[in-house]
């Protein structure tokens, strides 16, 4: 199966963010969200949660900010599909 | 006497909850919500009118044709212009101003001219002279900013030489919410000659805006900025101007006549009269229907009295911001000079994490450059978090904002 058609079942929509920060927004499916942040919960490292409303995870060398309403900012991404992959590895 | 809670039984969207909370919606220098009004008047017109305008004989195209041209009357009048002539509908401010930097630059400047624009204008006002530019060889010049985000009329007036042919300025800066003082540039430009175009996406929502008073050569404003529907928006050009332009876009509508000379094979072709000129093949009649539903609603509501509710929930948050420990607000500290969009920034998070902690309140802010590069590279900030406020905007849910910002603060 081709991986980015599998990540498509978890995310509505990848953004690359403008402003200098160069961060990348994922929302997830609403249906998807729970699997999803609990997949991404388990492989990535949490560095601190805030009430359970927010996770700051680490991946490798991406900082990522995952909030409970289903959406993740991956600070510092190099672009779109450097976040497509590190998803896929999280997801998949 | 205004009363926005009153306003808001008009406008459906605000049943919705969003995250488990009322919506509210802080994001009106990027689009507007609808009211009922505007959304029923696009539905009767599909329902009872719809029909191409112009050149047709039937009931349908003249009740069409009249809606549409009907529309042009409202648009004119509400900003002042002398005829209907002189407004042509285009599909927002973006449009308006690539039809000018086109139809008028492309054909008006030289090498050796000079478009003026300001720091502080959206990319829609600096992108088409840059890409004309590249085309025509003529600098495009930035008048300064100050750090407060206030123009710097000095910086202007310097390079404001005999070389400038236009004078591009927003009228309120869709970041700081800075109000310029547009009558008296345009009055320094004339002096020297040039035309000004002014950017009225943010002013002529939210304010009185009258362009002979202003005497602008150009200004350009989106419907989807002040209730009406996206896809329509308005460029306004003296008379005299537009006429000596030629067209932006070659297509039915915009012609008089089509002739084919059977022996030299070629075709001779006319221009419509003004506005028709400038609006190739078919527009968008429901749209146009909808901005003059919503027109005559902020007429109905009084564009006074809409610039004193917004001017007053700006000057309620930033007394309540100025509380908050961790967060720095962008703009001159003089509320005069300013209306209702607030800049601001969360110390130790950036703008997309404060927008998305806001949203899980129901709140709906914007994050980064807000089409506004250059103005952030100026005022030395990575990018900003924007809270823009409208005629359906309440004390109470800048209270429920300052709450939740307190909470964001605590938390991290």
């Amino acid at each position: 199966m081709n991986p980015n058609q599998s990540l498509e079942a978890y995310i509505a929509r990848i953004e690359e963010a403008c402003g200098e920060e160069k961060d990348v927004i994922v929302h997830f499916r609403y249906e998807k969200k729970d699997e999803a942040i609990g997949k991404m919960l388990r492989k990535a490292k949490v560095e601190r949660t805030i009430s359970g409303i927010i996770f700051d995870l680490t991946y490798k060398d991406l900082a990522i900010r995952l909030y409970n309403t289903g959406k993740a900012v991956f600070k510092k991404a190099k672009n779109k599909s450097q976040v497509q992959e590190v998803l896929a590895e999280l997801l998949l | 006497m205004f009363d926005p809670y009153r306003v808001r039984e008009d406008f459906p969207i605000f049943k919705r909850k969003i995250n488990n909370h009322p919506l509210i919606y802080f994001d009106n220098a990027a689009t507007s919500q609808k009211p009922r009004q505007v959304i029923e008047a696009m539905k009767e017109f599909y329902e009872k009118h719809n029909a191409n305008v112009h050149r047709a004989v039937h009931t349908l195209s003249l009740e069409a044709t009249e809606l549409y041209e009907k529309a042009h009357e409202e648009a004119a009048k509400f900003i002042g212009a002398k005829s209907i002539e002189e407004t042509v509908f285009v599909r927002g401010t973006t449009e308006a101003i690539n039809l000018v930097a086109y139809s008028w630059g492309l054909r008006n400047l030289k090498r050796e001219d000079e478009v003026l624009v300001t720091l502080m204008e959206h990319h829609s006002n600096i992108v088409p002279w840059e890409i004309l530019s590249k085309i025509k060889g003529f600098k495009v010049k930035y008048a300064d900013v100050k750090p407060d985000g206030t123009l710097d009329y000095d910086s202007l007036k310097e390079m404001l030489t005999p070389k400038v042919k236009l004078v591009c300025i927003t009228h309120v800066s869709n970041v700081t919410g800075v109000i310029n003082d547009v009558k008296t540039v345009a009055k320094l430009a004339h002096e020297k000659g040039a035309l000004v175009l002014v950017d009225g996406a943010q002013s002529v929502p939210h304010m009185p805006v009258n362009v002979q008073e202003l005497d602008c050569d150009f200004l350009v404003f989106s419907g989807h900025k002040m209730l009406g529907p996206t896809g329509i928006g308005v460029l306004y050009g003296k008379r005299e101007i537009l006429e000596k332009m030629e067209p932006f876009q070659g297509g039915g509508e915009m012609i008089r006549e089509v002739s084919f000379d059977l022996e030299t094979r070629r075709c001779t072709i006319s221009w419509n009269e003004l506005p028709w000129k400038f609006e190739a093949g078919t527009p968008d009649i429901c749209g146009a229907v909808g901005l003059t539903a919503a027109i005559k609603y902020l007429i109905a509501l009084g564009m006074e009295n809409v610039i004193a509710h917004e001017c007053s929930l700006m000057e309620y948050a930033l007394k309540r911001l100025k509380k908050c420990t961790k967060i720095k607000v962008y703009g001159p500290e003089d509320t005069k000079l300013r209306c209702g969009i607030i800049p601001f920034n969360v110390e130790g998070l950036n703008s997309h994490d404060v927008a998305l902690l806001l949203d899980s309140y129901g709140i709906m802010i914007r994050s980064g450059f807000h089409c506004a590069q250059p103005l952030h590279q100026k005022l030395g900030i990575p990018s900003s978090a924007r809270a823009s406020f409208y005629i359906y905007n309440t004390r109470e849910e800048i209270d429920r904002f300052v709450e939740a910002l307190k909470e964001i603060e605590q938390a991290l």
